[in-house]
């Protein structure tokens, strides 16, 4: 079990470093989000500086969405999918790895390049580290929840809008509090600790949930 | 291992593409399926790999312990199965780790195959005959016992077939069982043949 799970992680991370990997595109995407932004707003800095981790926030929320389409569905068009079925491994362990390689392949990156993207929205030290351990804490939640979409719109052709209108309410909670954690680093009255605890909490129940759920959607859509 | 199948009926969107069928196969044993386009022949092996779920009537495997039919069956049917990105050894490496009981290593069932001289290329790069063999390699690269081919000599040049034949030979001499979906001969020795014929009714409706 532990063997199928580094096999399909190796081969989807192998597949990312490949030509069409949309790892690279959605850090990308992150980038241009983030740019834009100082250019809608105008030059003020004071302001920028404020809701800096929020517009990071969003656009990781948004970033997430790029590739997630393809996730199952790639898989799906070729067969693949056909072939993980017939592992002894169940197919929790074929969501759980899947997903696990995508994170590794655009949340990660995204929450390690924040510090540089801060920089953009004038956070200073210590609220661009804040927010950077956020989004390494809650990007997973983010790729779990979206994982559930991925698997129920993997037989859909054109299935990445419908994918977006399912899977962005359900990523309110997390960004809720991936702001606020954010925030509480900038100052105010709610020590940093609490919010970001419950952040870690919300990826973890994702983790669980969204592996169950994925799979049951995969095994419904056959 | 004794594949048991009895009275399957399977309905596809309301259609019912078969009823009635069951047969039974056991160690060594072949079944050709042949039948005219949109028969079943398709839907019949979707059913026996736990795909698609019957109509009515069971599906059973005897003398396989615990392992559930899925597990003990090879699949090689219209969609490969193949990462383009990756390397037909690759591919078969990832096959091999998905799932379980290794038996010839990918390299040595790619020269099998005759494709030893494509082994470091990206599959996107093969024509489909050899795409095909990659997925035959597949094969060999994990043994289990039952082997679903669908249409398996489809772009197929005459010496890969009679490699073919080769090869599910030796895979039945072991105790293995083949059931293939097929409109030609496959040079099958005293395979036994299912023809499912009967046009596809509409049901009356309710």
């Amino acid at each position: 079990m532990i063997r199928v799970f580094a096999a399909l992680v190796a081969r989807d991370l192998r597949l990312a470093g490949r030509v069409g990997g949309s790892g690279a595109l959605s850090l990308v995407f992150f980038l241009m989000i983030v740019a834009l932004v100082p250019f809608a707003l105008g030059p003020d800095l004071n302001l920028l500086s404020r809701i800096g981790p929020a517009i990071l926030w969003l656009a990781a929320v948004l970033a997430t969405l790029i590739g997630l389409d393809r996730l199952f569905q790639a898989d799906d068009e070729d067969g693949s999918l056909e072939l993980m079925t017939a592992s002894p491994a169940p197919l929790e362990i074929v969501v759980l790895a899947k997903v696990c390689a995508h994170w590794l392949t655009t949340g990660l990156p995204l929450a390690l390049a924040s510090p540089l993207f801060g920089l953009l929205v004038a956070l200073d030290g210590p609220a661009t580290a804040a927010t950077a351990l956020t989004l390494l804490v809650g990007t997973p939640a983010l790729t779990f929840v979206g994982a559930v979409g991925a698997a129920l719109t993997a037989s859909i052709r054109r299935g990445g809008l419908i994918l977006a209108v399912l899977v962005l309410p359900l990523m309110i909670p997390t960004l809720i509090f991936g702001v606020s954690a954010a925030q509480a680093a900038l100052g105010g009255t709610i020590p940093f600790a609490t919010p970001l605890t419950i952040l870690s909490g919300l990826s973890l129940i994702a983790a669980v949930v969204g592996t169950l759920a994925a799979a049951a959607a995969l095994r419904w859509g056959e | 291992m004794r594949l048991i199948v009895d009275n399957l009926a399977v309905r596809r969107s309301g259609r019912r593409v078969f009823a009635g069928l069951s047969f039974a196969l056991g160690a060594g044993e072949a079944l050709a399926v042949t039948g005219r386009n949109g028969a079943g022949k398709s839907s019949l092996l979707a059913v026996l790999a736990g795909r698609l779920r019957p109509a009515a009537g069971r599906v059973a495997a005897e003398g396989v312990g615990e392992a559930s039919i899925p597990e003990c069956l090879h699949v090689v049917g219209h969609r490969d199965g193949l990462k383009g990105a990756l390397t037909a050894e690759e591919n078969l490496a990832f096959a091999q780790a998905l799932l379980g009981a290794p038996r010839l290593a990918p390299k040595a069932a790619l020269e099998r195959l005759g494709l030893a001289h494509a082994r470091a290329l990206p599959v996107a790069y093969l024509s489909a005959g050899q795409r095909r063999r990659v997925a035959l390699a597949r094969l060999l690269v994990s043994a289990r016992p039952l082997w679903l081919l669908d249409e398996p000599t489809a772009a197929l040049d005459a010496a890969s077939q009679d490699l073919l034949a080769g090869l599910m030979d030796e895979h039945r001499a072991g105790g293995g069982l083949v059931v293939a979906a097929t409109h030609q001969s496959l040079g099958l020795a005293d395979a036994r043949e299912l023809r499912i014929g009967a046009a596809p009714q509409p049901e009356a409706a309710p």
